[in-house]
Order: C-alpha cells, then sequence, then structure tokens
C-alpha cells in the first residue's frame, strides 16, 4: 500500500524510515540473546532468527514450554514474534510465517497441508503459476507426483519441497560469532590504591593480548572501565599509534589515566575492551635495531597522542596540487605511513607559507619598496613572475580573487620573502597604496 | 675544590655548527628557522618540530630539504604547558635526532633544566627557536640568526646570476663550553653543504699598484 493511501485511510498515522543498518544490528543482538535457547542459532532472511533445538528442549521441560518461555521473554521486552517448532527448516519457515505453532514429530506433512505454496520459500512468479493450476494449498502440493512437477515449474520448487518433508537435510547454518575483545574480573574487597589498579590492569591486559594473539589482531584504542562501590563508572581510554598487542608497553600508557583516577569508596569491579582493532599477524619481535626503532618510535607517539590528541601528532604527506597551501596536507602520524617527498623542479619553493599578509606603501612592480609587519623593506632582487592559476573545480574562498603572480623577492634588510600579485583582482585606491601585493612565504 | 675537566674527552667540533649532542640550543633572530633545517641535515633520523597549534607559520614540504619531509613529525600543542611537556617527553625518547621547538613565552631556568636533564637522559639534542631574549640561561649555546642579502652592484645581467644568493648571518651569542663568535654562511637549503663567506671589510693598505 503506498504511504498517500495509508494517510488518507489513517490520518493520524506516524511513519518512519526504515533504518536497515540498524535492524540488523539488533536482530544481531537478538541472536545472540536467543543463544540461551540453542547452540546454534542463526539470523533467517532480514527478520527471522533459525534456531536448532534438537536435544534441547526437556531442558526447558518440553517444546511447548520452551516456546511459551520465549514469548513470554520476548514480550517483557516489548517485542512481539511469532514462532513455531517443526522437524524440518523449511516447515518451521512456513509455519513461523503463518501461524506459528508446534507440528510433532512424525506429523510434518500433516502439519504443513494447510498451509499457502508461498510459504516454501519459492519465488512469486512460481507460487503464482502454482495457484493458476488450483494447487493453492501445501497438501495439493504433496500430493502431487514429483516428476510433472519438477519438469514443468523447474527443480527449485522440488528441492524446497523435499526440504520441508525431510527428504532432503538442510542444516542451520550459525555464522562463527565474531572474537570479542573484552575481558572483565572483579574483585571481592574494593580496592583504591593506584599499584592495586595497575596489578589489576595487568592481568586483564595479559588476558586481553592472549586473546588478541590467538586471533591475530592487534588494538589501535583500549578502554577501561572501573566500576566503583557506589556504582559510578569511571573510563580512562588510551589510543595507540599503530596496533599492538604488548601488554607491558600498553600498561604504560595507561600509567597517567589510573592516575587521574578518583575512586571514591574504592573499585571493585574491572573491565578492559578493545574497541577497535586491526589485522595484526605475528611477527618476530626484538630482532634488529631497526624493529625496535620503531616500537620506540611508535610508543613515542602513542605517549604524545593520548597528552595533546593524537589529531596534533602530524606528518606531512605531499599532495597533487600547484595551489601553495594544498600542494600538502597535514595527516595524523598515528594512521599514515611516511610518504617520500616529490623531487625537487621547477620554480623555488618557500620554507615556511603562512596565510598571506598584505604589504603597504608598496611602490612599483615588483615593489621597489614596501611595508610588511611594520618593517620597511627594499627590494634588491626580484625573481619572478610565476603565475599560478585558482583550481576552477575547487572553489577555495582564499582563492577568489584570481590568478596569483608569484615574486621571489630579496630585500636589503635580509628576508628573502615571497610576493605575490592579483592581476585581476581590482587595485585599491593609490593613497592606501597597497596594490594587492601580498607576502605569503618566507625562503631559506 | 677544583674539578679537573678532562679535556681529551672533549673533541673539537668539526665546524663551528656543530651542535653539541645530548643538550638543549637556542637560536634566535628572524633566520632560525633555517638554522633549524640546516641543523636537520646534519641529524639522521627521527626529527620532531614542535610549534604552537596557532602558529601561523608552518613549514611547507616543497620548500623543505631532500629526504627530511619522510623524518618529521609535526607536534601542534594547544597550551604552552603542554608544548615543554612534548619537547621534554620527546628529548626523553631514545629513537629521535634533534627536537625542534617554538616556545611562545620567556624559558625559565626552571623549564630549561628539565629540558636538559631530558636530552641527557634520552642522548637527544634539542633546538628552542625562541623569540627575542626569551631564552633560558641553561641552555648550551644561543645562536642569532639573520638571513643577510648580498651587497653586490646591481646590474640587469647580475641580477639573474646571483639570484640563489641565500646569505646568513649566524652568531653564536652564548657558550658553555668554548668560544663565541658570528660567520657570514652561504648555504642554499637543498644539502647539508654550504659556504663559509668571508667579512667584506675595508683593505687596510692599497694594493700593489701593476707594474
Amino acid at each position: 500500500m503506498p504511504l498517500a493511501d495509508a494517510r488518507a485511510i489513517c490520518p493520524d498515522l506516524s511513519t518512519r524510515p526504515t533504518d536497515l543498518a540498524r535492524e540488523v544490528a539488533a536482530l544481531a543482538s537478538l541472536r545472540r540473546w536467543a543463544s540461551r535457547y540453542a547452540p546454534m542459532v542463526a539470523s533467517d532472511g532480514a527478520d527471522g532468527l533459525m534456531a536448532d533445538i534438537t536435544g534441547v528442549a526437556h531442558l526447558f521441560g518440553g517444546e511447548a514450554e520452551l516456546r511459551s518461555d520465549l514469548h513470554a521473554r520476548l514480550e517483557r521486552a516489548g517485542l512481539s514474534v511469532s514462532s513455531a517448532i517443526a522437524g524440518t527448516r523449511g516447515a518451521a519457515y512456513a509455519l513461523a510465517r503463518h501461524g506459528g505453532g508446534i507440528i510433532a514429530d512424525g506429523d510434518l506433512a500433516q502439519g504443513v497441508g494447510r498451509l499457502p505454496v508461498s510459504a516454501l520459500r519459492i519465488d512469486h512468479a512460481t507460487a503464482e503459476a502454482l495457484a493458476r493450476v488450483g494447487l493453492s494449498q501445501m497438501r495439493d502440493l504433496i500430493a502431487q507426483p514429483r516428476a510433472p512437477l519438477a519438469r514443468r515449474f523447474g527443480q527449485a520448487l522440488v528441492l524446497r519441497l523435499d526440504q520441508l518433508l525431510g527428504h532432503q537435510p538442510e542444516p542451520v547454518a550459525a555464522g562463527a560469532e565474531p572474537p570479542h575483545f573484552g575481558v572483565r574480573m572483579t574483585l571481592p574487597e574494593p580496592i583504591g590504591l593506584q599499584s592495586d589498579v595497575m596489578a589489576g590492569l595487568s592481568r586483564l591486559l595479559d588476558r586481553l593480548c592472549a586473546t588478541l594473539a590467538l586471533h591475530h589482531h592487534g588494538a589501535r584504542r583500549l578502554r577501561l572501565e572501573l566500576r566503583r562501590v557506589d556504582h559510578g563508572t569511571v573510563q580512562v581510554e588510551i589510543g595507540l599509534a599503530r596496533a599492538m598487542r604488548d601488554p607491558v608497553r600498553m600498561a604504560a600508557l595507561f600509567a597517567k589515566g589510573v592516575d587521574e583516577v578518583d575512586a571514591g569508596f574504592g573499585i571493585d569491579a574491572m573491565r578492559l575492551s578493545a574497541p577497535i582493532t586491526e589485522p595484526l599477524p605475528p611477527e618476530q619481535i626484538g630482532s634488529g635495531p631497526v624493529l625496535r626503532h620503531e616500537d620506540a618510535l611508535a610508543d613515542l607517539i602513542s605517549r604524545l597522542g593520548n597528552r595533546i590528541g593524537f589529531d596534533r601528532v602530524l606528518r606531512m604527506q605531499p599532495a597533487d596540487s600547484k595551489i601553495p597551501e594544498r600542494s600538502f596536507q597535514l595527516v595524523a602520524a598515528a594512521w599514515s605511513e611516511p610518504v617520500a617527498a616529490p623531487p625537487r623542479h621547477g620554480p623555488a619553493r618557500p620554507l615556511t607559507l603562512f596565510p598571506p599578509e598584505p604589504v603597504s606603501h608598496a611602490s612599483g612592480h615588483p615593489p621597489a619598496q614596501f611595508r610588511w609587519r611594520r618593517m620597511r623593506f627594499t627590494t634588491l632582487r626580484a625573481h619572478g613572475p610565476e603565475r599560478i592559476a585558482p583550481e576552477w573545480w575547487f572553489d577555495d574562498p582564499a582563492w577568489r580573487s584570481g590568478m596569483r603572480d608569484y615574486w621571489r623577492i630579496e630585500t636589503r634588510e635580509g628576508p628573502r620573502l615571497w610576493l605575490f600579485h592579483t592581476p585581476q583582482a581590482p587595485d585599491w585606491p593609490v593613497p592606501a597604496g597597497a596594490q594587492n601585493w601580498c607576502v605569503q612565504g618566507e625562503f631559506i | 675544590m677544583t674539578t679537573l675537566h678532562n679535556l681529551a674527552s672533549r673533541p673539537a667540533p668539526a665546524d663551528p655548527f656543530t651542535l653539541t649532542k645530548t643538550r638543549v640550543h637556542e637560536a634566535e633572530g628572524p633566520g632560525r628557522r633555517s638554522f633549524a633545517l640546516f641543523q636537520t641535515l646534519r641529524h639522521p633520523g627521527a626529527v620532531l618540530w614542535v610549534l604552537p597549534a596557532h602558529e601561523p607559520q608552518r613549514p611547507m614540504l616543497r620548500g623543505l630539504p631532500v629526504g627530511l619531509s619522510e623524518r618529521l613529525l609535526l607536534l601542534t600543542p594547544r597550551s604552552e604547558t603542554d608544548l615543554l611537556w612534548c619537547v621534554e617527553e620527546a628529548l626523553r625518547a631514545a629513537p629521535v635526532a634533534l627536537v625542534i621547538a617554538e616556545p611562545q613565552q620567556l624559558l625559565s631556568l626552571t623549564a630549561g633544566r628539565r629540558l636538559q636533564l631530558a636530552a641527557e637522559t634520552g642522548r637527544t639534542t634539542g633546538l628552542m627557536l625562541i623569540r627575542e631574549d626569551h631564552g633560558s640561561s641553561a641552555t648550551e649555546t644561543r645562536w642569532r640568526c639573520d638571513p643577510v642579502s648580498a651587497h653586490v652592484p646591481v646590474s640587469r645581467a647580475a641580477t639573474h646570476a646571483a639570484a640563489d644568493s641565500t646569505l646568513h648571518r649566524w652568531a653564536l651569542s652564548k657558550n658553555k663550553k668554548g668560544t663565541i663568535g658570528h660567520w657570514v654562511v652561504n648555504w642554499h637549503g637543498a644539502s647539508a653543504a654550504f659556504d663559509l663567506v668571508p667579512e667584506t671589510g675595508e683593505r687596510r693598505q692599497p694594493a700593489e699598484p701593476a707594474r
């Protein structure tokens, strides 16, 4: 039904767009919860879960009790569900979507007999074709001879029918659980000393790093949650300059954060998790000075980044642009690798670059005399111009004044400056004398 | 009580611009960044440049000497305290060859002394690019750096020939273990090579007349 029709019928209808990602996440968490009923639980389509409860039902007192327990718990959580228990996966799928219930053992063909054929996990065209020949219910279909069915409607229909009736096996394929990088520790007595917290942390780190090593992963971010006696929670979070699983080096980074924790009346539980991990294959440790040097540098970046922020520990990388400001970019050193600078060619570039600062009292072209930062300069030599045009595909407010003619001006006073002139911008009134000259850099 | 200095264990530097290892030095003046870049070429290994977040004058990649950008890390801490902490932490770390910092405020004696101790612990050299008279007396050497123009007669032809003139006047105004002095250097920034330029001066006596 289109939304407009629905609104016409019920004007008070409240609607929300579908959030597929969150739905999948919710289903995944529901799947984790459902593993309390069966060892093998798989998600089935976008809105279903399939559990293999073979040999489990008696733990809950029988199939009916298991199902009512499931319904009661989900109802308490605010979810309305429909469920079915049957001998085969196909039958359970069909029944759960058409009323739900339990099909007893050996009663499969009868139990599903009244269901429509569209419950058979077949495509819409096949279901319509079946309805057109008068096979609308499952019991009509089961009674038909196989060979003509296969010839007329294809092998897929017969396969689904066989799976429904249990002639073809169809196991529940539960996906592998993603590794969980989190460990916790509950303490019999609350602790408050920093050394005690660090001792507990080192035990947690040992366990976490063992898990990380097992799955060939390394942590990029670690979070330590300390639960206090008064049910308050304190978090200490550290970042790592590169993936690692060395407990001793990680513990050193926690020292500052743990130092600032307010323990209150004591801490009685600790939880350590690695929210961000990266694949890290096993590597030879401690071999050669190069590796140790890299490790030490990564540790330094971690220490610096944890105090001043990882976005303030920067590395320069060349970028593909003629515009001076965009000819390189500053990237976080923790998330990048050093890149060799392009070979030097073309006109010289200044050592330092700053936002353009207009000069005043400029005379001549290039200016023979000018003032900049309240200093008076006389041009000794001028080298240029080098014309740089703005990138038309990128609207930069600083470059709205059009193209620039860059000059290397060597002044009699010493500084060698990078001046530019914007010929396309209208001149300022002559008494101010600026005439669109700006300083943007300083040479060696 | 007299302390006997072992003069033999202190090798004389090969040239006046060699900074003593494991010490912190200072440079001031408008050409101090050039001096810092010159020193990066003499320290193979990782180089850290600590400058305040609000500092508009940033190094430009394509103007840096060859091979420096791979080993250069820029730190932009927000406050002066963080800046000094970064410098101390970097000086304490072994894998760093040179730490360059641009403090904005006066370096106190305590801060200067702490940095010296950190440099000795980590066996790292430090170079503080200070503002005028903002140094600390704990520094090993203090350099006054100015770019100098080459005063040659400006003719149309000579303009292009001498366009690459990059003269610097580097004066050593404080030295704890040596003499002071000043030099005029022609260093073009691409490599570690430099030329010492004799000072221009008045000729004492008239040249011999040609016979």
